[in-house]
């Protein structure tokens, strides 16, 4: 796959859009990248790798009826040419299998927008040596990718849109000897070996403590502090199906009550899609642009949701351009008053909890959630750090943890990219403060 | 195309102590209703590859959408640079790794091609089906869809190894979701539960269309049902259930990559260690679990591995004991112990890892009746839809979409919400009861999430119904 991926994608776009027949429209979306994926166990390497992908998605629509077909990219003009050929004679066939399709939408006033990000990062190689060095003498184990990510939209209503990304992210844990863990990331789009060791150093220092002996707990109410990584595994269960306009029209979205009016979060919590702030495209897969914010909760009230294409068909909304899952992509929940140096003050006595794992509603209905407590998780006593504790099963509704038992935000936020490389290299990001919670159950 | 690749190989393959290509051609479809109203069908078109290059001790690898002579040989190039680079630093000395040079075939058996029915015959069985579901006022949602895909695989090595598998994989699904005020019930085919090799006879299999009828009186029926009673008492799980208990706390614990560490950052890492092979007493006499992909129609069968390990059945647990990890050929190199072919990737575009296959448990000798009626008070619990497991996969809590009260050796009242919670390491202990053939179900799922980089996987799990004893077992709020 050559360099010029954007003149390439626009160049091929013009010659499939070329090919229309009279009454056919055509919308086209590119998703490419260009990725190095190195894997560490015991601070050695586990697996090397590179990945070079791309994809065109290729959608034909005659009056309202539509077919699309995503077709992997060689790079070879030839075989591609011939592969999207083939594509397009499908796709006539199959308009003539469809119905016409009542929830199908148009950008009325199309668009088009660019995002260019220059390139910045090291050679691969070079960053694994210095994660190694940085990483010598513990037992580090993670990630690091690192690389381009592409995407591109052309329609034959004549927008053409272009994302281009150059970003690392290393994401890992340290580990104890007994297994207990310290997890922390770094990402962002300029690679500093300082940075690096820094986070590493950092991570060490909170290790020891994880050498002191375990504070067993049982299962009871707990003052808890939920610090931003936490958080994020509670909005991202959250995001998989709350905030979506489906969801709230069909009766499927675990916010119902909320969606129902019947039950609200603290005032203190407001969420946003804030598109802006994030680190993704500002456009979909079907030439809608993402306005800069849309309001999700308002002070503990839902006032908002995500909106695809399709749902402001089927009910008459305007769109904001959410992929068609209508989960965010960039949720910020606004900050609090709680300064985060005085977090373990105002703790005194409870639970640290740095990260939550593997989240799923245990009660749709009241919105309760249940996981476990995961790396880097301490009982404090009169506000200082104490031991660390066991693997602990929580099982508590989002209506008290950010509710009637959420005491206070915190002032700072922390921007978490995600580090997920299901089949591509995700641009989500969520910005988040930490939460100080009473009565937090655990139950296992 | 595979003949091409396969000769573009031979004129690239580096000089290196191993090299592989994996070579993947995949298509696939999906079509779907909602509410009446097809969704915009979606089909893809998925060709890439991949090259391993072992070389003085490293490994490295490198995929590509460019199958062309000249991205082949960059990719190659590619891999021979990465193994080169992390020569002396990997976790692994692989020059003493010993990599299968193998030659075979495999197709999976199609009764129903998908590719001989029009597209318009399937859109009306899922529209018709649709409309079936609409059953009663209080349905709110319907969805429908069938994912049908078939890849041909090709794996090769510079040493003459040469094999070719041709999947054929279908998935349908249906989810209905009734509602009245705050209180909605979702039944569903277990999120695509009923994958299967095979064609549209998958659908014949399970009466497709009468599924969404039942699902959809089903979903109406919970929302009047009271909810799951909390104590603890006997616990009976439907098969479709059981592929869920198996997967979390079976599988997984039992991958020897989470055991050797790979995994500690992400999936996480296992209760099991390597000490407690053919000692370690994980479950009650009558539980015995096998990893098997020579099972006809499964959704995970296949004749090699992804690193070309030939594939055989196998005991992981025989009579509740522990004899067998699941290990691909490369983690049994660094682990030292026995494991199986099930070094497997997502795609061409993800290198290989230790993954469930076809993890099932056997059959025992009791029919579901004969279970009922050994129960004296419990809950029979159908289809998962909340699953949450600790990283080393002990402390879990699971909850269903369907249950219903079992006392005194009857089948009594519907209840909603049924969830329960317990720790791998003593729930396997109380299983007291394994379902005879007659309840045996062949389940999968084509989402099991694991790795760095990410990969979603398929496997199979099948399973008959299963009696445990004395469960934490609990339900919703009100």
């Amino acid at each position: 796959m050559n360099t010029n991926l954007r003149e390439d994608f626009f160049g091929l776009a013009d010659v499939l859009i070329e090919k229309r027949a009279p009454g056919e429209e055509m919308r086209l979306w590119f998703s490419g990248e260009q990725s190095s994926f190195v894997r560490f166990n015991n601070a050695a390497v586990r697996q090397p790798g590179a990945v070079e992908q791309g994809f065109l998605s290729m959608e034909l629509i005659r009056g309202q009826r539509h077919s699309a077909v995503t077709v992997a990219l060689s790079g070879d003009k030839d075989i591609d040419g011939a592969r999207l050929e083939k594509a397009l004679a499908g796709l006539r066939l199959e308009l003539e299998c469809v119905p016409d399709d009542p929830y199908l939408l148009l950008p009325e006033d199309p668009k088009s927008t660019e995002q260019a990000r220059a390139n910045r990062l090291p050679p691969p190689e070079e960053a694994v040596q210095e994660i190694l060095e940085a990483a010598r003498g513990t037992d580090f184990v993670g990630i690091f990718a690192s690389g381009g990510i592409f995407h591109g939209f052309a329609s034959s209503l004549q927008q053409r849109s272009w994302f281009e990304s150059y970003s690392f992210h290393l994401d890992f844990s340290l580990h104890t000897k007994a297994n207990k863990a310290i997890k922390d990331s770094y990402a962002g789009f300029e690679w500093s070996r300082s940075r690096l060791e820094s986070k590493l150093e950092d991570a060490r220092e909170k290790l020891a403590v994880l050498d002191r002996p375990v504070k067993e707990l049982t299962p009871g109410k707990y003052r808890v502090y939920l610090a931003p990584a936490a958080m994020e595994e509670i909005t991202s269960l959250l995001s998989r199906d709350a905030f979506g306009l489906r969801g709230h029209r069909n009766k499927t979205s675990s916010l119902l009550k909320m969606v129902n009016g019947e039950a609200t979060l603290s005032p203190l919590v407001t969420m946003e899609e804030n598109t802006a702030g994030g680190v993704g495209p500002s456009f979909d897969k079907e030439g809608f642009i993402k306005p800069s914010t849309v309001t999700l909760v308002d002070e503990g009230r839902l006032t908002g949701a995500l909106v695809s294409p399709r749902s402001a068909g089927e009910y008459g909304v305007p769109t904001t351009a959410a992929s068609n899952g209508e989960y965010p992509e960039a949720l910020e929940v606004g900050p609090g008053k709680l300064a985060s140096s005085e977090v373990l003050s105002s703790l005194d006595d409870g639970i640290y909890i740095g990260n939550l794992w593997y989240l799923n509603y245990s009660d749709r209905l009241s919105c309760r959630i249940t996981g476990m407590t995961r790396f880097g998780t301490f009982w404090i006593e009169n506000g200082r750090v104490s031991a660390p504790t066991p693997a602990m099963r929580f099982d508590e509704s989002l209506y008290k943890m950010l509710g009637t038992n959420l005491e206070d935000l915190t002032r700072e936020q922390e921007l978490i990219l995600d580090p997920s490389t299901y089949y591509a290299r995700a641009t989500r990001c969520a910005r988040l403060p930490g939460a100080l919670v009473r009565d937090f159950t655990l139950t296992l | 195309m595979q003949d091409l690749v396969a000769k573009r190989f031979l004129e690239i393959a580096p000089e290196a102590d191993f090299v592989s290509l994996r070579f993947l051609d995949e298509k696939s479809e999906i079509i779907g209703v909602r509410d009446d109203v097809l969704l915009p069908l979606q089909s893809g078109c998925n060709t890439g590859a991949m090259i391993t290059v072992m070389d003085r001790g490293g490994l490295g690898y490198a995929a590509t959408s460019d199958i062309s002579k000249g991205g082949l040989r960059r990719a190659a190039q590619r891999a021979v640079d990465w193994a080169r680079s992390v020569s002396g630093r990997m976790v692994h000395d692989f020059s003493e790794v010993e990599m299968p040079s193998p030659r075979g075939r495999y197709e999976s058996p199609v009764a129903e091609s998908w590719d001989g029915v029009p597209l318009t015959d399937k859109i009306a069985l899922l529209l018709r089906a649709s409309e079936s579901a609409k059953c009663s006022d209080s349905i709110v949602n319907r969805e429908l869809f069938l994912w049908y895909t078939s890849f041909d695989s090709l794996y090769l090595t510079a040493d003459g190894g040469e094999v070719e598998q041709r999947f054929h994989l279908m998935a349908p699904d249906i989810r209905v979701t009734a509602n009245r005020g705050n209180e909605s019930q979702t039944r569903s085919l277990g999120s695509r539960g009923h994958c299967r090799q095979g064609g549209l006879e998958v659908l014949s299999r399970i009466e497709f269309e009468k599924q969404a009828t039942q699902l959809a009186i089903e979903a109406d029926e919970l929302l009047d049902a009271e909810n799951c009673p909390s104590d603890r008492m006997d616990l009976l799980l439907a098969p479709d259930q059981m592929m869920l208990q198996i997967h979390e706390s079976i599988g997984h614990p039992l991958e020897l990559d989470r055991i050797l560490g790979d995994e500690r950052n992400y999936a996480g890492t296992s209760f099991v260690t390597l000490d407690m092979l053919g000692s370690y007493q994980y479950g009650s006499e009558l539980l015995n679990v096998t990893f098997d992909p020579s099972r006809v129609g499964q959704f995970a069968s296949y004749a090699f591995d992804d690193d070309g390990l030939s594939a055989q059945k196998a005991h992981l647990i025989e009579n509740g004991r522990l004899v067998r990890a699941l290990g691909g050929g490369i983690s049994q190199a660094r682990a030292g112990v026995d494991g199986v072919a099930n070094s497997r990737s997502c795609s061409w575009n993800r290198p290989p890892i230790d993954r469930m296959a076809n993890l099932n448990v056997e059959p025992g000798d009791s029919s579901f009746e004969d279970l009922v009626s050994r129960i004296e008070r419990g809950v029979l619990m159908r289809t998962n839809r909340s699953w949450s497991i600790d990283d080393s996969r002990n402390k879990f809590q699971f909850g269903c979409e369907w249950g219903r009260i079992v006392e005194n050796g009857k089948l009594g009242a519907l209840v909603k919400n049924p969830n329960y919670r317990g720790i791998s390491a003593s729930f396997w202990r109380s299983l007291k009861g394994v379902g005879d053939e007659s309840s045996f179900e062949m389940l999968g799922t084509p989402f099991c999430g694991k790795g760095e980089p990410n990969q979603a996987m398929r496997v199979g799990h099948a399973s008959p119904v299963c009696l445990f004893g004395d469960v934490d077992v609990f339900g919703g709020e009100q």
